[in-house]
C-alpha cells in the first residue's frame, strides 16, 4: 500500500462519478468546506487532488498556500457547467512570471474573456 | 557609482578576485536559466495540450453522467457506484530537474476485476448513459493525472527561472558593474600615485644635481 492518495473535490453532481473508478470523492457543497476538506486530507496524505474551478474561484489564498510546495498536486478541473477558464488563466500567470511576457496564450485567452 | 575602498595593491588583488567569481557565476546562473526555460516551455506546451483535452473530455463524461441522472434515481446511482471494483493504486516520487524538485506519479490499477471489467454494477438496474460517463471517466483519468504532474511542474519551474533571472539580472547589472569600477578606481589611484613618486624623484635629482654643481 502506498502512502500517497489520489482524490476529488466538488459538487456532488460533478464528482461522482470518479468514486467507480476507485477515486476518493468528496462532495461537498461551497468553497468554505471546501477549504476545510483540502486542508484535512492533505494532512491524510493526498498528493494528487482535483479540484472544479467553481470551487477553486474562491478559495484563492488557500490554494496560494500550496503552490510552492512539490506535493500535494492541486489541479482544477471544470465541472459539469463547463470550464470557467481559470486554471487556463493560472498558467498564462506562470508563462509570464517566467518568461516576463506573454508569448503561448494570447489568442486563446482574448477568445474567452 | 562611489566606490569606498582603500586604493592598495592587496585591495586590487580582492577585487579582481571577487570579479572573476562573480563573472564565473553569472555564467553559471544563465546557462542554469536558459536550460530551465528550455525544460519549461516544453513542459508549458505539453500542458496546454493536456488541458484541451482534459477540458473536453471530462465535458463530455460530465454530459453523460447528466443523461444518466435524468433517466435513473439518484439513488440507484449511488447505489451502482457505491463500491468500485477498482482500486486505483497511487504513488508519488520526486524528480529533479536542475535543483527543483517536482512531483512524478505513478498508478495502477488493482481489482478483481479484468481490464475491461470497469463498471461496479450490473446491467440489469443501470441505464447505459451511465456506462457512457464511467468508461469516459476512466479514459480520461490518465490524462488527469499526468496533467497535475506538469502543471505542478510548470508552477515550480515558473518560480525558479524568477529567482535565477532576478540573481542573474543583479550579478549583471549590479554587482559585476560595481566591482569592475572598484578595480578601475584602484589601478588609477595607483597609477597616479606612481606618477607623483616619479616627478618627485626627478626634482629631487635635480635639487641635488643643482647643489653639487
Amino acid at each position: 500500500m502506498s502512502m500517497y492518495k489520489i482524490g476529488v473535490i466538488g459538487d456532488r453532481d460533478s464528482v461522482l462519478g470518479f468514486r467507480a473508478l476507485g477515486v476518493s470523492v468528496f462532495p461537498v457543497a461551497d468553497a468554505e468546506s471546501a477549504k476545510r476538506t483540502l486542508r484535512d486530507i492533505v494532512k491524510e496524505g493526498f498528493a494528487c487532488i482535483f479540484l472544479t474551478e467553481a470551487l477553486a474561484a474562491n478559495m484563492g489564498e488557500e490554494l496560494e498556500r500550496f503552490s510552492r510546495e512539490p506535493l500535494p498536486a492541486i489541479l482544477l478541473i471544470p465541472n459539469n457547467a463547463g470550464s470557467l477558464g481559470i486554471a487556463m488563466r493560472k498558467m498564462k500567470a506562470a508563462v509570464e512570471r517566467a518568461v516576463g511576457a506573454d508569448i503561448l496564450f494570447q489568442e486563446e485567452v482574448g477568445k474567452q474573456l | 557609482m562611489e566606490v569606498r575602498v582603500s586604493p592598495t595593491r592587496m585591495q586590487l588583488l580582492r577585487t579582481r578576485k571577487r570579479l572573476a567569481v562573480a563573472v564565473r557565476g553569472h555564467k553559471l546562473l544563465k546557462d542554469k536559466r536558459d536550460e530551465l526555460m528550455k525544460k519549461f516551455l516544453a513542459l508549458v506546451r505539453r500542458n496546454k495540450e493536456l488541458r484541451e483535452e482534459v477540458e473536453e473530455k471530462l465535458g463530455k463524461a460530465f454530459k453523460s453522467f447528466l443523461m444518466a441522472r435524468a433517466v435513473m434515481p439518484p439513488e440507484v446511482i449511488e447505489e451502482a457506484i457505491m463500491y468500485p471494483k477498482r482500486v486505483l493504486e497511487f504513488d508519488a516520487t520526486s524528480v529533479n530537474i536542475l535543483s527543483v524538485k517536482v512531483p512524478k506519479f505513478s498508478w495502477a490499477e488493482k481489482g478483481e476485476a479484468q481490464e475491461s471489467e470497469i463498471y461496479p454494477y450490473g446491467p440489469a438496474a443501470t441505464a447505459s448513459e451511465l456506462d457512457f460517463a464511467i468508461g469516459s471517466l476512466a479514459e480520461v483519468l490518465p490524462k488527469m493525472i499526468e496533467l497535475a504532474e506538469v502543471e505542478k511542474s510548470v508552477e515550480l519551474l515558473s518560480a525558479e527561472i524568477e529567482k535565477t533571472r532576478r540573481r542573474v539580472n543583479a550579478l549583471e547589472y549590479v554587482l559585476i558593474p560595481q566591482l569592475e569600477e572598484t578595480a578601475r578606481y584602484i589601478t588609477m589611484k595607483l597609477d597616479e600615485m606612481e606618477r607623483g613618486n616619479l616627478t618627485r624623484l626627478m626634482k629631487v635629482k635635480e635639487i641635488v644635481r643643482e647643489r653639487g654643481a
